[in-house]
């Protein structure tokens, strides 16, 4: 098997007495689409951070974000700065904010280049091409606009097209389609499957909608409270999910609900409180399998070559 | 835009209205006449008629608001008491310098209270953050004057480097340039502390932004964020601190012009205000009231163009 | 919870008192300004000398063991005069700050909890007011009244109410709709009560802050105009009097003009840098972010 190209190892964040990621473990390989969901406040937009090496200010950081090799959270910040851009870029959520007000979508594009040693004319033919190869109508015609002069789907194109830019190895798209109408997520959705086969290295995409999951990626992780629950293949998560949580979160995946069933199933009960998480498994006070032995950490089960559920209940 | 402008120009107008009639019932409520007020203990009856007639003051208190304000439309300001010269000439002489000194003490604060400002973002959080905010809180807190005079000590009495007293010849540069020197450097460094802090300030809250983390997710240099990224957003409320804060380098210089004997509106104010001739005075008052709203309302204007996003809002 | 309270930055646990002296700024600030009102309250016990008595015998000495500061052109000890100089400073400042910060917070509450007219009217003059150049406005009234001492503290008192009076009004304008207001005027309580009770105690602490920045403002504006001969008539010390004499007297004896900036500096160093401390401690809302 081939060294892994991304490698997170045990990785912590916590901000003050707040612990967002408490021990996530995954990895992804070239050529694979790797997707990560969970709930709001289950550490996505944590891990995603840390995937570039961009922790917010203040934040305490433990453990291992390898990619090809290097570990990002051990380099020091001039060498971490010539990994992003260059061997991971990123996909952002909200590409209104995503882009700067003040200059135009061209200027950046350009500056996004700057670890090329080459005139700003082929940058700029180079931002042209990325722009027409994401499908924007008219990319001379954008590289002189603002962000807020485009529409909401032309700049989620154009945040596709600046990440792809420095053809990174590794790519994170952290919610790329949560900002956008569903005609319009569709359509990037579209773009994201073409993108897939070209693309030689791995995507990471983080998500809360499993639907985006389903369409694009091989295999997932699911997270809970900071912690990666369950791995497998997209059909093992969605036709053999181990975890209870797992299970939870497919039975209210609205795409999953029986017609004429007149209400959305919802998982009871909340998130607990991450300045002060449980010693044991964080699901189990939401849990309908939990008993007594769930107050320690659970046991990471196999269910075969791809499958792992971190839980006493289900094992194989 | 256009309504937006007419608007801002007609308060301008209303307000110096407002300040020239409350100037005149300021004049009026005070016990005692203006003129023996002015000529003071060396009144007789016959001097004091004759001013009395010249300041037309033995016309009813309607007549002379009428007349000033006609007087004032036609770009008369009233003559001085004395050398019965026409205030305006008076004014338009010494103006320029004035104008001069305060451009060059923006000027030069601009540039060094920026760069400072940048300074402390670039190394926010060490020692170079700390002693550049302390600095330029003393900045702040130093009167000019005194500035002035320490450096009229130094660079003119003991080394003899820089004219002491006086604006220059006119029509030569080099000894405008040097005359200017000493008492722009007084007024310009509060300034470079006001705008340190402000550069500061207002660019870290721009550093919070999404697109600064775009932007550093490419892996741009810190540099570079800061200056090209950052700086242009929060340049824009330094503009409109600039051209509010022009009241106060105005205040600086009434003070430091009379330190260097430079002939300014600041020393012909001063100068009259210790003779009491009020048509001076009054005309010089409304005359910078004038030239501070044109300013402010320049400002105003100026941040609608600096900002493509106020700019569509306004064409829109 | 005990472990969140310690895992919080020590700045967020501890009172106001212990955060402004933990801010090294704000304690040198509390020093310089301790010195200056000390030096203001003692000076007939601090000064060595008369401050207004002549000496032609030693005028214009340097400093020496006799006269620290050395003496002005008419031979009157500088050191003296620059202490009875603080308390020419500090007296203005309080009495015009005091009394600027007592109307504007009475045309404050009255244009924030009054009748609209009454608003609009004092919120078109409080604006023409601060939309003039402070300078000009000052010297406008100067001229009329004539300088002096009394006319200083009018000008200071004129040119501060509009900004005091605008903060309170917003915040009366705010605290007027909070829930626990219109609870109290539900249960039946006057305009009277609601503005002793609930509005003024909440609308100070802000106003403290801004009249505390103002104070340094105050002492250059005092010696500045004092300094133009249109401030505190001389004889009576003030630091912009005993500068002007410095000034007069600067080829021949540039020792004046050095001691007299030197209390003016410290003083108005003394008040920015308390300023922000106690901003820093009381409204951490107004904080720009971390020093």
């Amino acid at each position: 098997m081939t060294e892994p190209l991304l490698q997170v190892r045990d990785l912590r964040v916590a901000y003050g007495p707040v612990q967002a990621l408490r021990g996530a473990s995954l990895n992804a390989r070239a050529g694979e689409v790797v997707g990560i969901v969970g709930e709001s406040g289950c550490g996505k937009s944590t891990l995603a951070a840390a995937l570039i090496g961009l922790p917010a200010p203040g934040a305490t950081v433990s453990g291992e974000v390898r990619i090809g090799g290097d570990d990002l959270l051990a380099l020091p910040e001039p060498a971490r700065r010539r990994l992003r851009g260059e061997r991971v870029a990123m996909i952002f959520q909200d590409p209104m904010t995503a882009f700067n007000p003040v200059l135009t979508l061209g200027d950046q594009l350009i500056d996004f280049q700057h670890r090329l040693a080459e005139p700003r004319a082929a940058k700029r033919g180079r931002a042209r091409a990325m722009l027409a190869r994401v499908g924007l109508p008219d990319p001379d015609l954008a590289l002189h606009r603002y962000v807020h002069e485009l529409s909401g789907g032309m700049r989620q194109r154009a945040a596709i097209a600046a990440a792809l830019l420095m053809r990174p190895p590794l790519l994170v798209a952290d919610e790329p389609t949560t900002a956008l109408d569903v005609t319009m997520e569709a359509q990037i959705l579209h773009l994201l499957r073409e993108l897939r086969g070209e693309h030689q290295g791995a995507i990471v995409i983080i998500t809360h909608h499993l639907g985006v999951v389903g369409e694009l990626c091989d295999r997932v992780y699911v997270m809970y409270a900071g912690e990666v629950v369950e791995e497998g293949t997209v059909e093992e998560i969605y036709h053999t999910p181990r975890h209870p949580y797992t299970r939870a979160l497919i039975a209210c995946d609205p795409a999953h609900v029986a017609q004429g069933q007149g209400h959305l199933p919802t998982i009871p009960g909340r998130v607990p409180d991450l300045a002060a998480p449980p010693a044991g498994c964080a699901f189990a006070a939401r849990c309908p399998l939990a008993s007594a032995r769930c107050a320690t950490p659970p046991p990471r089960h196999r269910f075969g070559p791809t499958q792992v559920a971190a839980c006493y209940a289900v094992a194989p | 835009m256009l309504t937006y402008a007419i608007k801002r120009i007609g308060l301008a107008v209303l307000i110096l209205i407002t300040v020239m009639l409350a100037m005149y019932a300021m004049v009026f409520l005070v016990p005692g006449d203006p003129a023996s007020l002015a000529l003071g203990p060396r009144a007789t009856p016959e001097l004091k008629a004759q001013l009395i007639a010249r300041m037309g003051l033995d016309q009813p208190v309607w007549v002379q608001v009428w007349r000033f304000f006609a007087n004032a439309l036609h770009g008369n300001l009233g003559y001085d008491v004395w050398s019965r010269r026409p205030v305006l000439d008076q004014i338009l002489q010494v103006f320029p310098n004035t104008l001069f000194l305060g451009a060059v003490a923006l000027g030069w604060a601009l540039v060094l209270g920026v760069a400072l400002g940048c300074a402390a973002v670039v190394w926010r959080g060490t020692v170079v953050d700390a002693v550049l905010g302390i600095l330029s809180v003393s900045m702040i807190a130093v009167p000019p004057f005194v500035i002035a005079l320490y450096l009229l000590l130094i660079f003119a009495v003991w080394l003899g480097w820089l004219p002491a007293i006086g604006a220059g010849t006119p029509g030569d540069w080099a000894s405008q340039f040097r005359a200017v020197l000493l008492p722009a450097f007084s007024i310009g460094i509060t300034w470079v502390g006001y705008l340190a802090r402000l550069v500061r300030a207002s660019m870290l809250e721009v550093m919070g932004a999404n697109h600064i983390r775009t932007a550093r997710a490419f892996g741009l240099s810190e540099l570079r964020i800061v200056t090209r990224y950052a700086l242009r957003l929060a340049i824009i409320p330094t503009v409109a601190i600039l051209a509010v804060g022009f009241g106060s380098i105005l205040s600086s210089a009434v003070f430091v012009e009379t330190v260097f004997s430079r002939p300014g509106i600041g020393t012909l104010v001063t100068s009259a205000v210790a003779k009491r001739n009020y048509p001076v005075v009054m005309g010089s008052v409304l005359f910078m009231t004038a030239f501070y709203l044109v300013v402010v309302t320049a400002a105003d204007l100026l941040i609608a163009r600096l900002d493509p996003r106020v700019r569509d809002v306004f064409r829109g | 919870m005990s472990s969140v309270a310690e895992a919080l930055p020590a700045s967020r646990r501890s009172g106001a008192l212990h955060r402004l002296m933990r801010d090294r700024m704000g304690a040198m600030g509390a020093v310089l300004v301790a010195a200056f009102v000390a030096m203001a309250l003692f000076a007939p016990w601090l000064a060595p000398y008369d401050p207004l008595k002549l000496d032609v015998m030693h005028k214009l000495m340097p400093p020496s063991l006799a006269h620290w500061a050395g003496t002005d052109q008419l031979g009157r000890d500088t050191l003296s005069r620059l202490i009875w100089g603080a308390r020419t400073a500090l007296g203005v400042a309080v009495s015009s700050i005091g009394l600027a910060g007592a109307i504007g917070i009475a045309l404050g509450l009255v244009a924030g909890y009054g009748p609209r007219w009454l608003d609009m009217a004092l919120v078109l003059v409080l604006d023409s007011l601060s939309s003039l150049p402070m300078i000009m406005f000052a010297l406008a009234v100067i001229t009329v009244l004539g300088p002096g001492k009394g006319t200083l503290i009018l000008v200071i008192v004129l040119v501060s109410i509009p900004g005091y009076a605008r903060l309170i009004r917003a915040q009366t304008l705010t605290l007027k709709n909070a829930d626990f207001v219109q609870a109290e005027r539900t249960m039946g309580a006057g305009p009277g009560r609601i503005l002793a009770r609930h509005i003024l105690p909440n609308v100070v602490g802000p106003l403290v802050i801004v009249l505390s920045m103002d104070v340094p403002v105050v002492i250059m504006l005092e010696a500045g105009l004092s300094y133009l001969n249109l401030g505190v008539k001389p004889p009576e010390p003030s630091w912009g009097n005993i500068l002007y004499d410095g000034y007069t007297s600067l080829r021949s004896q540039p020792a004046l003009v050095i001691a007299a900036g030197v209390p003016l500096v410290l003083s108005t160093i003394g008040f920015t840098f308390l300023g922000e401390g106690l901003r820093d401690a009381l409204d951490p809302r107004l904080k720009v972010g971390p020093r």
